[in-house]
């Protein structure tokens, strides 16, 4: 999830556009037309495309790494097939995230060179670490539920490959929010240190999950434009205020407080207030400077390094075998 | 909770290898997810081994039923130690590289694919079922493996020499695959267990067809590895069960 | 050096409901073989197929959508090939 990605200046030369064919693009986009791969569209929406969907796919795997550090220690072998199942979805949504940028002319290796060479961004909340077994109840419930706030509007992204991609996506995410809340409902129906372990990890990953929805809206000029191309169709405040909303009574429930003294019920506007957001620990880790961000892009290399003699072989064989039926033929003729 | 000791009769202890074996190497294979080759590889690598989870799961509630003391699937998997355990140790062996994981995949799926066929046809009719599930999923198994041994055999130089070196590694633990002790025998005897001299010829064939494609030779050892059987297991074993089992022996009791 | 890219495939499936293939992705692969498979990993994890066709991105032929209105705008007029454009008495009965 991962809109933080929207809020971003997007370089690159200054293209000016035909007035005629940019109106009639606003047009379609006005019309909730969806805009696919071959149709003319401007180069600074084809831009923030790229770099959004470049960015949520990056999010997908490297948030691999956080949960799959649990993978092996998983405390039961129903909670170590759902986790499996559900790191395994990551993996396939930053495939078809992946193949969604590439309808733009972007292909999978350059879009992974760029996070590689630590030029992309990812979501910020993956450079934190998976303490204990609590985390992991914590991102399937806080993370993957901020993740479905964000990630329903986009099915209606303008995009078409993009949306399809998302309509996917949250089908498949469906399961992944219920089984973290399942494990944190266990923990806190459990003993004294289990309750204990559940209320450390909300305390931990309270504010990061809020900082997911990026920078305020007062902050974040460049959120007008991605309206305008409904890429985006909340901002990011709205966001963060209905996942507030939401997740506030779930973890009521589990009877867990809150890492936030100001946080209490509004009852004439039926919302619920937080205090301030400490957005300059936000832009330290999204700099690089969070706690486990060299050790993710460091694990993403090391498999990417590890496998090109893999890849390598795949290609080298597919070609020798074309060859060899080349050959064939030829020799039959 | 402190360790457990099971009071096995030959067809508990047998049903435990299956069950230890399938969970073993699924959890080898989970050790992939997030850092394959490439995406669509940590797919397929985790969905062979939520195939193997599955089949341990239904192995080891198997197994609980024939001890008939009212224990959990984990019970079974958390809280007996490394002597306890029964697998075969081609499973336990660690992760390594790309290469060894395929070629490792690959000779237990082949010869588990033959066997599940015939363990439909078992006397004792839980197994019968659970082969039913397995066979279709091994042999699945078997074409995704042996497909990546003949590209990684044909296609590069360092491809081959790293399936080469896997395959000298890993073919003195194939000998335990065919090992029949009096508890197989009984099995045997019993209608439950295949008979894997029945299986011999259907593995080698399998091995040699593919083999064949990858330009590569059978290895020939003469000697085997062999302990697995009777929880007698390499250095790997307890470190693997130490990591996987930490958090219900650190807190005794709790349910997760 | 960048790396040679890995070919990339278009990939449809049969649902269960009998009804054609349908696009629902792409994966990448080298050959064939390793493109049903990633197929099959990625795309039928939930049991959504009971047939999968792979097929060379390249090798796709797509219309342009420039072309919008030559290609499609046409049939527009032709009426007459739908069932509504024809009266039939309500005695008659369904047809």
């Amino acid at each position: 999830m991962y809109s933080q990605a929207l809020n971003e200046r997007i370089e690159g030369p200054r293209v000016v556009e035909d007035p005629a064919k940019l109106a009639a693009f606003q047009a379609r986009i006005d019309a909730e037309e969806r805009i696919e791969p071959n149709d003319w569209m401007p180069e600074a929406y084809r831009r923030t495309l790229v770099r959004q969907i470049g960015q949520h796919a990056h999010s997908e795997v490297v948030g691999m790494l956080p949960e799959g550090n649990w993978i092996t220690r998983a405390p039961s072998l129903r909670r170590k097939a759902a986790l499996l199942a559900k790191v395994q979805d990551e993996g396939g949504h930053g495939l078809y995230l992946y193949a969604a940028a590439e309808t733009l002319g972007v292909s999978r290796e350059e879009l992974y060179e760029q996070l590689l060479a630590g030029k992309a961004k990812y979501s910020s909340i993956f450079n934190y670490p998976t303490l204990t077994w609590a985390d992991i109840g914590c991102i399937g419930w806080l993370v993957d539920g901020a993740a479905i706030m964000n990630q329903i509007p986009l099915c209606r992204t303008s995009y078409g490959p993009y949306a399809r991609a998302m309509i996917r996506i949250c089908k498949e995410e469906s399961f992944h929010q219920r089984q973290g809340y399942e494990i944190m409902l266990t923990l806190c129906r459990g003993t004294a240190e289990q309750k204990a372990m559940a209320q450390d990890a909300l305390n931990r990953w309270w504010w990061p999950s809020l900082m997911m929805f990026g920078p305020p809206d007062s902050e974040s000029q460049h959120t007008e434009q991605s309206m305008r191309w409904k890429i985006k169709r909340f901002t990011n405040d709205e966001l963060r205020q209905k996942f507030v909303d939401a997740t506030v009574p779930q973890g009521l429930y589990l009877g867990l407080t809150f890492p936030d003294p100001e946080l209490r019920f509004d009852e004439t506007t039926g919302h619920w207030r937080f205090g301030p957001i400490d957005w300059s620990e936000f832009k330290r880790v999204l700099a690089g400077q969070g706690p486990c961000n060299r050790e993710r892009l460091a694990a993403r290399r090391k498999a990417h390094e590890e496998g090109a003699w893999v890849r390598e072989a795949a290609l080298a064989h597919a070609a020798k075998k074309r060859a060899r039926e080349r050959a064939q033929r030829i020799a039959a003729e | 909770m402190t360790t457990i000791h099971l009071e096995e009769t030959p067809h508990l202890t047998y049903v435990l290898r299956l069950a230890d074996s399938a969970l073993v190497l699924s959890h080898r294979l989970s050790e992939w997810c997030g850092h394959a080759p490439m995406l669509e590889e940590d797919l397929a690598l985790a969905n062979i081994a939520l195939d193997l989870l599955g089949q341990a799961r239904l192995l080891y509630e198997h197994a609980a039923a024939l001890e008939g003391r009212g224990r959990s699937e984990d019970d079974l998997a958390y809280l007996r130690d490394a002597p306890q355990f029964k697998n075969l140790l081609i499973c336990e062996l660690p992760r390594g590289d790309f290469a060894f994981t395929v070629v490792r995949q690959t000779l237990v799926s082949a010869f588990f694919h033959p066997y599940w066929q015939l363990a439909r046809g078992s006397t004792d009719r839980t197994l019968a079922a659970i082969a039913e599930k397995a066979e279709k999923e091994v042999a699945y198994h078997l074409r995704h493996a042996g497909a990546w041994l003949v590209r990684l055999g044909d296609g590069t130089e360092e491809s081959r020499r790293r399936t080469l070196e896997a395959l000298d590694t890993l073919w003195p633990y194939t000998g335990e695959l065919f090992e029949v002790d009096a508890v197989g025998e009984a099995m045997i005897e019993a209608g439950i267990a295949p008979d894997p001299a029945s299986i011999r010829p259907v593995f080698e064939d399998t091995l040699d067809r593919l083999l064949a494609d990858a330009e590569l030779a059978r290895p020939s050892a003469a000697w085997m590895q062999t302990g697995g059987l009777r929880g007698v297991h390499t250095e790997h074993l307890g470190h693997m069960l130490a990591v996987m089992q930490h958090l219900p022996r650190a807190y005794p009791g709790a349910r997760w | 050096m960048a790396e040679q890219p890995m070919p990339l495939w278009e990939v449809f499936i049969r649902s269960r409901t009998g009804l054609a293939h349908r696009h629902v992705g792409s994966v990448h692969a080298a050959d064939a073989e390793m493109a049903l498979q990633a197929a099959r990993d990625t795309y039928t994890r939930r049991g959504e197929g009971l047939s999968i066709w792979v097929v060379p991105s390249a090798a796709i032929t797509a219309s342009d959508p420039a072309e919008k209105g030559p290609l499609f705008e046409p049939t527009a007029s032709k009426i007459y090939r739908h069932p509504s454009f024809y009266e039939i008495p309500e005695e008659v009965g369904h047809m």
